[in-house]
């Protein structure tokens, strides 16, 4: 995948958090890929045809053939180059733990996120208790380590660190502090953001901002 | 082997049945824990924290959840008779459709059993649509996974043994004709008469009894 007769394309969307991960994820694996920006009010044939099912970013294209849904697109890189920075653990068990985690983070994570930002009153509330719960669950499993993959970057934190990209626009569309309520995973997150290979591959919280302050504003929410 | 193997189960979840399935394929002696989901044991509480929800596996001690979870940990913890295939692409597209299956098709058909007679027709078209799809992947082969059960065939295991039960419940309700749908259904004669799982099914009139008393209650509190 890392040969010169490889042809990698990913489509994507610049503030989409799964989009991130495969970022992150190639960017870790030393994978050159070309990236393409989607409109995603105009959706180009080529994503409609690489993910006729779903018709959504990210969507890998290796070679001609497409790999849908971000976790699936972090195995299967992971797969085909098993021995550069493995992103999965070895162990069997982790290995369950890790994706159980991913797993749980898409289910609840992304909605629970969403309710912050586009919410109000006693629904945002309820919202944001739900965020620290989920929160706490994941500072579980970060225990004591300085990365959920130990002492570097795994599938999990590749999983996860897009997340915080958005943590400004909760916090400041949510009135709370980010800092304040959950330390110990900013703490990772500013770990993680010191590594040149994430802070490349996030974008800039303030941009998120903004654009979360137009989709609000498109979606009739203010 | 000294290895303790106990799966907390339903005796019709569907999946729980797939990790069932999983264990007899390979030839794992395991023991079941029968749960009741109205009165749900101190120990799944414990194992399952975060949904509470059968199937858990426990294996040496350690609880593993979520069934695709648990899918991936026995086919990399026990090598024979691989589930899922050898090839990274092959590998990303039997995850795909297993996600397809359970947020999408599973879905799109409790959606039309919960439904009133008009709504239903609507949610019909639906699962109509997810079920061509699937139709589609299956193509000219014998299993999802080729010429041998695989990990899709597993998962999409509920199709072989509920549609039966489904369309004896909704009388008219004519869910996989095989005219529309020949592939599928001679898979599923194919799937469910396979010797090595075939003891595993839940009887069809325990199964419509017990949706029948189901149905009939969510119908009163409507």
């Amino acid at each position: 995948m890392t040969g010169g007769e490889e042809e990698v394309i990913l489509l994507d969307f610049w503030a989409s958090m799964l989009g991130m991960r495969c970022r992150l994820g190639l960017t870790l694996k030393g994978i050159n890929y070309e990236y393409r920006e989607e409109d995603l009010r105009n959706k180009s044939p080529l994503l409609l045809q690489m993910n006729p099912i779903h018709k959504k970013i990210p969507v890998l294209v290796h070679n001609g053939r497409p790999v849908c849904e971000s976790l699936i697109i972090l195995h299967y890189i992971d797969e085909c180059l098993p021995d550069t920075y493995p992103l999965l653990p070895s162990d069997p068990y982790e290995r369950s733990q890790s994706r159980f985690c991913a797993d749980f983070v898409d289910k609840k994570f992304y909605e629970t996120g969403r309710k912050v930002w586009s919410t109000k009153g006693e629904e945002q509330e309820s919202a944001k208790r739900d965020l620290m719960e989920i929160i706490k669950l994941l500072e579980v499993q970060l225990g004591d380590k300085p990365f959920f993959g130990g002492e570097r970057l795994g599938f999990l934190d590749v999983a996860v660190v897009p997340f915080s990209t958005w943590f400004y626009s909760y916090q400041k569309l949510g009135n709370f502090s980010m800092e304040g309520e959950c330390p110990k995973l900013m703490a990772w997150v500013n770990r993680c953001l010191e590594i040149e290979s994430v802070s490349k591959s996030l974008v800039d919280p303030h941009k998120v901002y903004a654009f979360v302050l137009q989709l609000k504003k498109a979606l009739g929410l203010e | 082997m000294g290895e303790e193997v106990k799966l907390f189960q339903t005796w019709s979840s569907p999946f729980s049945l797939r990790i069932a399935m999983a264990l007899k394929l390979k030839g794992i002696p395991y023991d079941s824990v029968p749960e009741d989901l109205s009165n749900k044991s101190s120990l799944l509480l414990e194992y399952n924290p975060v949904y509470k929800k059968i199937p858990v596996l426990l294996h040496n001690n350690k609880p593993i959840s979520e069934s695709l979870v648990i899918l991936e940990y026995v086919d990399e913890m026990w090598k024979q008779n691989p589930l899922l295939p050898q090839d990274p692409y092959e590998r990303a597209n039997a995850r795909f459709w297993a996600k397809f299956n359970d947020d999408s098709l599973m879905p799109s058909m409790w959606t039309v059993l919960r439904s009133k007679s008009e709504p239903r027709e609507a949610a019909l078209v639906e699962v109509m649509k997810n079920l061509m799809v699937i139709e589609g992947e299956l193509g000219g082969k014998k299993f999802f996974g080729g010429e041998k059960v695989g990990f899709l065939d597993i998962v999409m295991g509920w199709l072989a043994y509920l549609i039966d039960a489904f369309e004896e419940i909704f009388p008219g309700l004519n869910l996989i004709d095989p005219e529309r749908f020949p592939l599928l259904s001679t898979w599923m004669k194919e799937f469910y008469n396979m010797p090595t799982i075939k003891e595993l099914w839940p009887a069809q009139d325990m199964l419509v009894s017990s949706f029948k008393a189901h149905h009939r209650i969510e119908q009163k509190t409507e």
